[in-house]
């Protein structure tokens, strides 16, 4: 699904990406953790294609193709899928308009006709019973005006229009209440399938109660420095980071 | 409730001005009155080469063509130009600024203000050049700073010493057409400050000059000239008094700032001139010219502005950023009581690529006093990926005070990205709940509350006279809280 | 200022020949400010760019022109006139169609609509209600600063006129279709006068078409009377063409408790400059100004907005947008005052601009003058492009660039759009908009003058 070889990458020319590796098999859920600004949203921003963060050196291969030279909507297309962790608000598009335009590309990408009005209708309120959210806010503008625990529900909900092969959450738990944190994972669990992929980045083991990782990886300073299964998120959250710091700068003089 | 607030409100912004007192200095005055003559008199009183005297009728035969400007939100009483005196200078002046030569009782009036003229009293880390009236009387630390190859002399010392450096700067920020004040100044300006840093010099102390006005029916008119060479820096404070008097005195100044590459230059104000009394009688009228260039790239201006005094105040620090990566920044904290006016704000003016402009403006309105921010923002057609912001809030104490808002955003540049917010609001009762909630008085709740809106701009003052400003800032509002 | 400019001589020259003709069509009452109007205009003149309030601004190019001027309507011109139709379907309004100010009918100037309500021109209304007239004409249109109103006032002699009585319902909107057609170039001045009374609601849609490729000038004046918690509102939608130059002064004075709206929709034109002055004059009252502008080649729009906070516990909204596209420029200048006794104000003002290319311009000038203190009053103005972040979002889930720039150009525009209430306007606007981005509009709709 995709395979990371020695990604490095800056922002404004500081170095915040300092070689990473990291394959992801189809139907595999990886969980990413680490202390704040050790680069997670960076790597996120980077497989998506965000244009500030700058690739220096390193190869991202996504089932099979070169990921890098690809624009940001046809990484979407080929079924790329972001959980942004600040999902930005659009005040005067509608979520309907929104979200029909982007399935409809997403279609004519697979050679498929656009969906009629009544068919997306049907497929949006499908969707939306799937991942339980409000029905008020696919009537809105895109996020706006929702609270924190809405967007990231949204995000969700984009998520299960969409249907991505890879999908990567940012701290899509954060600032959730647990009910809103069971709805985020239901939508996963109910959208794993054997040929798809998730990245879920958290601070926290308490979304990994719900959603079982396969394998947990903690990036630090750039560089993915502990590598594990499931354990390994209960572990950090017992120990914190800081054990993990030691060994790393250990490492580093030894 | 509603009753004792208003109450406490109207006690707590009716304070007293704690520098009114007038010293008996010896003066040479002028006689009253501005013409061509005067000007001449001036000019031959300070034995001044023949250019700069062309240069101040140059601009007294310009001021003559000028009208006082009328768009400025604020009522001004007519000025007779013929009822000021332009030139009083204490008596006893000191030979080659040495402190013995000092009229005791400037160095008490100085003493009492805080502000020491002999060095080893001086708060460490401030050189300060006192200007009382007319002229300088003393500049700390000159020798000190000389050593690093730092000029920081009065400006008619800068002007025999330093003629060449005078003439290459002086006006080329604020020409003397520039406006009517401006002309004004450049035709009487009496003293004033100089400052140049070289190249690569970081000025390891404050730089301040203080203004006292004392004598009756005097203008004050001086000029402060600072250069910041290639990679450069200095922090640069002015503070000014003024005794109490029923009538009105003129204060017209001009400041230049010119900044080359790379140098950054930060100009902070503590602005507590006689702001009249509780009727609106007296008071300082400031009318200021002040500008900055931003010449290289990556250079940087930053003003920071503590207006609490003045009857009236009229300025506009300025940046033109030209250098490309130039850097300008305004940070004001404006507090109109009982009559006072203010009209205040600043220009930025985007010329060069990657400039950026920041600008904080708080004003503070209270018995009758009314508060304007006026600013402009303009992006040229050049200046590619500018970017401004500016937050200009108001807040209102009691019913009788004003608060407005002016600003100008023109912009050239489809690269560019200009914002501006303003908001404006009386003070939070719900916030004053709070702090009642938590035990502290509504009285103390006030300070705490304005203190912690203008705190923003107040921290961007040198820690030395952050205190400072606070507490008057206090003082200007609370009177007997402290 | 000292001395007037050639210019207002020249209109002052033009009141002096013509004033004679223009008051032989004209009811007495509305003769009557004629003079007082004259001397105003020409203390103040046409302004320049140094009257503060059109400071971005120069109606010389338009205004040092030699015009025809169409002060007495020739009954040829009407047939033409009756061919126009209004192409939004589903719009039901009461129809009225105006030729370059004037009554394109002979019969029935002068309607009258269920419950009461009657629609028509001016100039008959002051005969038929000279009590209406005697109350609200001339009362509401005053200014200390722009000598265009006086000038109006001067020289208008017909327009739209309204009345809707005490407590009436209309519950189709009023449209009036402002034609604009002549062989010659043109100037034009018609003035109208809506009565809302006490508990009634009303709308309106006024909208702007030029007919001929000419060089038309029109100073339009509108009064508008909100009486105690009635509703009202106003839609312009503004379609003429480049070589026009369309400039319209809306009072819409309010009593307590009263609720009204603005709208107006700059499509296209050469030159356009709105000016609305909203007073709110009773406790209570709400008022709501809304502008949306998309401008490219050479054209020029100016907003000028001036909501006054007069009366306790009025609220206020101002929400003006402006695309800008070649090397258009445009300018938008509002006005919140506060006055001393205006406690409990609520008082929003935002104005957000996208400049597309290098070339094009804007100049913004949001204003907060406040005299009461229990009040909440903020203004935001911006003026940039397309917000990157957004842009990103949009093609992160698959949209392409082109398509993702076309969706937030359109929802940029859409929140003032929305704020039509009229749906089937509102559609019809989004419609129009979407079109005009995409740049398959690139004159009027249904315009017959290709003005390129
Ligand atoms: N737009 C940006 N500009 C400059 N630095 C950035 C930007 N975004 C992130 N950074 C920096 O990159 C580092 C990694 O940030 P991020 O990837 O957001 O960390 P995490 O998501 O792990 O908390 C931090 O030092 C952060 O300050
Ligand atoms: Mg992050």
């Amino acid at each position: 699904m995709l395979i990371i070889k020695n990604l490095k990458a800056s922002i404004g020319g500081k170095s915040i990406l300092k070689g990473i590796t990291l394959e992801v098999k189809p139907g595999e859920i990886h969980a990413i953790m680490g202390p704040n600004g050790s680069g997670k949203s960076t790597l996120a921003a980077v497989l998506a294609g965000r244009e500030f963060v700058e690739v220096n050196e390193g190869t991202v291969l996504y089932q099979g193709k070169n990921l890098l030279g690809m624009a940001a909507e046809d990484r979407a297309k080929e079924g790329i899928f972001l959980g942004f962790q600040y999902p930005i608000e659009i005040p005067g598009v509608s979520m309907v308009n929104f979200m029909k335009t982007a399935v409809n590309e997403h279609r004519k990408h697979k050679g498929l006709d656009p969906l009629s009005a009544s068919d997306f209708l049907k497929m949006m309120r499908e969707k939306k019973e799937m991942v339980e959210i409000d029905s008020k806010l696919a009537n809105r503008s895109v996020n706006e005006g929702f609270s924190g625990g809405e967007k990231k529900k949204n995000e969700i909900f984009q998520m299960a229009m969409l249907e991505p092969s890879l999908a990567i959450l940012d701290e899509t738990d954060s600032g959730l209440d647990i009910d809103a944190l069971r709805v985020v994972a239901n939508g996963v669990n109910k959208l794993k399938r054997s040929d798809n992929s998730f990245i879920v980045i958290t601070h926290y083991q308490r979304l990994l109660d719900y959603i079982v990782p396969d394998v947990v990886h903690v990036l630090y300073d750039g560089r993915i420095v502990k590598t594990a299964g499931k354990e390994l998120a209960l572990e950090l959250e017992e120990k914190g980071y800081d054990w993990i710091k030691r060994e790393v700068e250990n490492n580093v003089i030894a | 409730m509603e009753k004792d607030q208003d109450k406490i409100l109207s006690d707590v912004t009716s304070g007293e001005y704690k520098y009114g007192f007038y010293s008996d200095i010896e003066m040479d005055r002028i006689p009253k009155g501005l013409s061509e003559e005067v000007v001449r008199i001036i000019s031959s009183m300070k034995n001044e080469p023949e250019w700069l005297l062309e240069s101040r009728l140059k601009a007294y035969r310009h001021w003559l063509t000028m009208k006082m400007p009328s768009w400025p939100n604020l009522k001004i009483p007519h000025i007779d130009y013929q009822e000021i005196i332009f030139y009083a200078a204490p008596k006893k002046r000191p030979l080659l600024n040495s402190i013995d030569d000092i009229d005791p009782e400037l160095k008490r009036t100085f003493d009492k203000l805080g502000i020491p003229l002999e060095e080893q009293k001086h708060l460490a880390g401030v050189a300060v050049d006192a200007v009382i009236d007319s002229v300088s009387v003393k500049t700390t630390f000159r020798e000190t700073l000389a050593e690093m190859g730092i000029i920081f002399c009065s400006f008619s010392d800068a002007v025999k010493e330093y003629p060449d450096l005078v003439k290459r700067y002086m006006g080329s920020v604020v020409p003397y057409t520039d406006n009517f004040f401006a002309a004004l100044n450049s035709a009487v300006f009496s003293d004033g400050s100089f400052c140049y840093i070289p190249k690569g010099v970081r000025c390891p102390m404050e730089l301040s000059t203080y203004f006292r006005i004392n004598s009756a029916n005097t203008g004050q008119f001086e000029r402060t000239l600072l250069v910041a060479d290639e990679e450069s820096y200095v922090s640069y404070l002015e503070g000014c008094t003024a005794p109490s008097r029923d009538e009105n005195q003129l204060h017209a100044a001009i400041v230049e700032i010119i900044v080359e590459k790379n140098a950054e230059v930060k100009y902070s104000t503590v602005q507590n001139w006689y702001p009249g009394n509780k009727e609106g009688k007296g008071g300082i009228f400031n009318f200021v010219t002040k500008r900055g260039i931003c010449k290289g790239e990556n250079s940087k201006i930053s003003w920071t502005q503590i207006e609490t005094g003045s009857a009236i105040t009229w300025k506009y620090p300025s940046c033109i950023l030209r250098g490309d990566n130039s850097i300008g920044e305004f940070y004001s904290v404006a507090v109109t009581n009982n009559h006072q006016q203010a009209d205040t704000g600043t220009k930025m003016i985007h010329i060069g690529k990657n400039t950026k402009s920041t600008i904080v403006s708080k004003g503070i309105s209270a018995g009758k006093g009314q508060n304007s921010y006026r600013g402009l923002v303009k992006v040229l057609k050049n200046a590619a990926f500018a970017r401004s912001f500016s937050q200009c809030d108001s807040l209102l104490l009691g019913d009788k005070c004003g608060a407005h808002t002016f600003p100008y955003l023109e912009v050239d540049n489809q690269t560019a990205i200009v914002e501006h917010e303003a908001t404006t609001s009386k003070i939070g009762e719900d916030q004053i709940f709070y702090c009642n909630q938590r035990g502290i008085a509504t009285e103390d709740a006030i300070g705490l509350i304005v203190n912690g809106y203008a705190r923003e701009v107040i921290n961007k003052l040198p820690m030395e006279f952050a205190v400072e400003a606070q507490k008057l800032l206090q003082i200007s509002l609370e009177g007997s809280v402290g | 200022m000292n001395g007037k400019s050639e210019i207002t001589e020249k209109y002052l020259a033009l009141f002096k020949e013509n004033i004679d003709r223009i008051s032989a069509i004209s009811s007495p009452y509305i003769n009557s400010f004629r003079e007082a109007a004259y001397e105003k205009f020409s203390e103040l003149g046409i302004p320049t760019k140094k009257n503060e309030e059109y400071k971005y601004t120069n109606l010389n190019i338009f205004f040092d022109h030699d015009y025809k001027n169409y002060f007495i309507p020739e009954e040829a011109d009407f047939v033409k006139a009756e061919e126009f139709r209004c192409d939004v379907t589903d719009l039901d309004t009461h129809g009225i169609v105006l030729l370059n100010g004037f009554y394109p009918t002979i019969n029935e100037k002068l309607r009258q609509l269920p419950s009461g309500v009657w629609i028509g021109s001016l100039n008959e209304a002051a005969a038929k209600f000279p009590a209406l007239l005697e109350k609200h004409y001339g009362k509401y249109a005053k200014s200390e600063t722009d000598g265009l109103i006086h000038l109006n006032t001067a020289m208008a002699s017909d327009g739209v006129f309204v009345y809707v009585p005490e407590g009436v319902t209309l519950s189709k909107p009023v449209q009036v279709v402002n034609l604009v057609q002549s062989d010659e170039d043109m100037f034009n001045q018609h003035r109208n006068l809506i009565i809302v009374e006490k508990n009634a609601e009303f709308s309106i849609i006024i909208c702007d078409h030029t007919l001929s490729p000419k060089k038309f000038l029109t100073n339009a004046v509108t009064e508008v009377f909100v009486g105690e918690n009635a509703h009202f509102d106003l839609i312009r939608v503004q379609n003429e063409h480049n070589a026009a130059c369309k400039i319209t002064h809306t009072f819409i004075h309010q009593e307590k408790n009263s609720v009204a709206s603005s709208n107006n929709m700059t499509l296209h034109g050469g030159l356009i400059r709105n000016s609305t002055y909203h007073y709110l004059g009773g406790e209570g009252a709400e008022s709501n100004s809304y502008g949306l502008f998309l401008a490219d080649k050479w054209q020029h729009v100016d907003n000028f907005v001036n909501v006054d906070h007069a009366f306790p516990k009025c609220t206020s909204n101002q929400l003006f947008k402006g695309v800008l596209d070649d090397m258009s420029t445009g300018a938008f200048n509002g006005r919140i005052l506060v006055r001393p006794d205006a406690q409990g104000t609520l008082a929003y003002q935002k104005n957000n601009n996208i400049l597309l290319t290098d070339d094009a311009k804007m100049d913004t000038k949001p204003q907060l003058e406040i005299y009461a203190d229990d009040v909440k009053c903020s203004h935001g103005a911006t003026i940039g492009q397309l917000d990157g972040e957004a842009l990103f979002y949009l093609q992160s889930r698959g949209i392409n660039k082109r398509e993702a720039r076309l969706m937030l150009m359109f929802g940029f525009a859409h929140e003032v759009i929305q704020n039509i209430k009229i749906e089937a306007l509102r559609e019809r606007m989004d419609n129009l908009v979407m079109q005009r981005l995409k740049g398959e509009l690139s004159r009027c709709a249904s315009c017959m003058v290709k003005c390129g």
